[in-house]
């Protein structure tokens, strides 16, 4: 069976859970081999992790010369992995960066690439992918016809199932050229951990607009009560209340979680483009006329300061 | 110095955006007009020439797309860039990323031949409608320039750029030299209106149309018909079956609220 390369998504070692995602589905395709980029001493710690969800190989490549650097040395390594491996299907879970990684590798390698699959099953001739477009108006279904598939996938596409997997490590040494080099990382800041779930991971969103008029205790409260991930609207940063990081619509992260509840959104297409596809959506906001009523499966026709705070209580009374 | 903007004519995401029956976007039967996303890397263009006041540096648009794609860099002409350079031939329909990258890189290595240099390429984030946010990188890669992408600041010395860069789990400083290919994102900075004066002068400049012929590529290169990706099919998302709303007074919307989601097992 041939081997479908998986990207690992991790921080530090920290392996995140799209990576069991994208090795479950890579078993559909054929034998998962993870590819780790960053330092050799987290190599066994990731392999016994990527492991449990059926990675036959784990290749490791050393990043100590791939990390200063944007997103050209990691598509040059990726190229000469694939070479190498010359496998059926090359994965990545979709962010901004690995989008970057897939377009330069199919170049590199000649091969078609899609991005942002919600879905990636095997077809004839290869992997078929679905993709939600138009902001989620529409739902595409493709396929590569040339050279390896590239394939970037997003969050939440699969439920991740355990099973056992060899994880035999594996270093792979790749040539990084000079070329590759010329967009230098000068400084690198960590943004500060809420200790809340990873927005484009969590399988609850709560969010918040214009409408919480800067003040996003509410929000925050709420989502703390269910455990949730926060958001913001387009309007919500660009008035200054939150940092782009959190913000869900075209021009940030598309969620597609279990349960969405925008709070003081309109629900304007920017918007939609990011949540329609989550699978129960809640809306509070105080305009009965808001579009983004067009879309809940539960609205509340109300003031998000008085309905959050009230129903965090409640929420909280219950979980005693 | 030389800068080049490269635009796309996408179809206004306002309007109900559809599919042809090829399966390739409708970009003539609903209205069009220049991805707001790159307005945003016009903008920046513009201001990197405006910085450098006393350096003569030529803005240049580039646009590929149909006949009326030339609406893209007409309104982007309107915004202050001095040329356009419209790519226009049957055979580039239906082309996927790759294709649509291979043409982008022969146009910005035409213009280097008219004009002697190509010193900044700057794109947008994304596409409004494709939304793939990949071509940027794409043309980095053929054109074999650094990739400075994703920028929500620029700032540039002499032949240094740095821009900064919000990632995944960090926000990184990224510096490189000229020459560059270098995207940025809705968050470098509100894009200007045309100014009536600017409308009146967009008119006088000059606007170049090159076919695939003009740029040395092979029709049989792009297109529809061999693009490395297919589409199988494309389907509307059945409309959302409309839920129950319900009006909050005196303390029932928290009640029924919480309700709901405890009725979908969310507590």
């Amino acid at each position: 069976m041939s081997e479908v390369l998986v990207v690992v998504d991790h921080a530090d070692g920290e392996v995140k859970k799209p990576t069991y995602e994208l090795l479950t589905i890579a078993r559909r395709l054929g034998e998962p081999a993870a590819v780790f980029f960053g330092s050799p001493d987290k190599a066994d710690a990731v392999a016994e992790k990527v492991k449990r969800y059926g990675a036959a190989k784990v290749y490791v490549v050393d990043d100590a010369q791939i990390k200063g650097f944007l997103v050209a040395p990691k598509a040059e390594a990726l190229q000469q992995l694939a070479e190498q491996a010359q496998p059926s299907a090359v994965l990545l879970p979709s962010s901004y960066e690995n989008k970057e990684v897939a377009g330069r590798l199919a170049i590199k390698l000649g091969s078609g690439v899609i991005t942002d699959a919600v879905d990636v099953e095997p077809g004839e001739g290869g992997p078929v992918t679905t993709q939600s477009v138009f902001a989620g108006n529409y739902t595409v279904r493709a396929k590569v016809t040339q050279g390896t598939p590239i394939i970037t996938v997003k969050p939440n596409s699969a439920a991740p199932e355990e099973a056992e997997g060899a994880g035999t490590v594996e270093a792979f040494s790749a040539t990084i050229s000079d070329a590759a080099r010329g967009a230098q990382v000068v400084a690198s800041q960590p943004r500060q951990s809420t200790g809340r779930p990873e927005l484009t991971e969590a399988a609850i969103v709560v969010s918040g607009g214009r409408g919480t008029g800067g003040d996003f205790a509410p929000v925050e409260g709420f989502a703390d009560s269910l455990g949730a991930a926060v958001g913001a609207s387009r309007a919500a940063v660009d008035s200054g209340w939150m940092p782009h990081a959190y913000q869900v619509g075209q021009t940030g992260k598309t969620v597609s979680p279990q349960l969405y509840v925008a709070n003081g959104i309109s629900g304007a297409i920017q918007h939609r483009a990011g949540m329609q596809t989550s699978k129960t959506i809640v809306a509070v906001n105080k305009d009965p006329e808001a579009p983004i009523f067009e879309l809940v499966d539960f609205g509340v026709v109300g003031d998000l300061h008085a309905v959050l705070p009230a129903a965090t209580e409640k929420v909280n009374e219950r979980k005693g | 110095m030389n800068i080049v903007v490269c635009v796309k004519y996408v179809p206004d995401s306002t309007a109900d955006r559809r599919f042809e029956d090829d399966l390739t976007v409708d970009r003539v039967g609903v209205d069009g007009l220049l991805s707001e996303l790159d307005e945003y890397a016009v903008e920046q263009a513009l201001q990197f020439r405006e910085k450098r006041d006393g350096e003569d540096i030529t803005v240049t648009v580039l646009t590929v797309g149909p006949e009326k794609a030339v609406d893209a860099a007409r309104k982007a002409l309107q915004m202050g860039a001095d040329k356009a350079v419209h790519v226009v031939d049957e055979a580039i329909a239906g082309s996927d990323y790759v294709a649509t990258s291979l043409v982008l890189a022969k146009a910005v290595e035409k213009i280097r031949e008219t004009e002697g240099s190509v010193d900044l390429v700057v794109c947008g984030m994304a596409s409004t409608d494709g939304v793939g946010s990949v071509v940027p990188a794409m043309l980095s890669e053929r054109l074999g320039l650094p990739q400075v992408t994703l920028a929500s600041v620029v700032e540039s010395q002499g032949d240094q750029v740095r821009i900064k860069r919000d990632n995944e789990g960090s926000t990184e400083v990224v510096g490189a030299t000229l020459p560059i290919v270098l995207s940025v994102t809705d968050q470098s900075g509100e894009a200007r209106y045309p100014s009536f004066k600017g409308i009146m002068a967009a008119k006088k400049k000059p606007l170049e149309t090159y076919s695939l012929a003009d740029l040395g590529v092979d029709a049989g290169q792009v297109g529809l018909s061999v693009a490395w990706t297919q589409v199988e099919d494309a389907a509307a998302r059945p409309p959302r079956t409309a839920g129950e709303i319900v009006t909050d007074e005196d303390g029932s919307g928290a009640d029924a609220l919480v309700g709901f989601l405890a009725s979908k097992k969310f507590i």
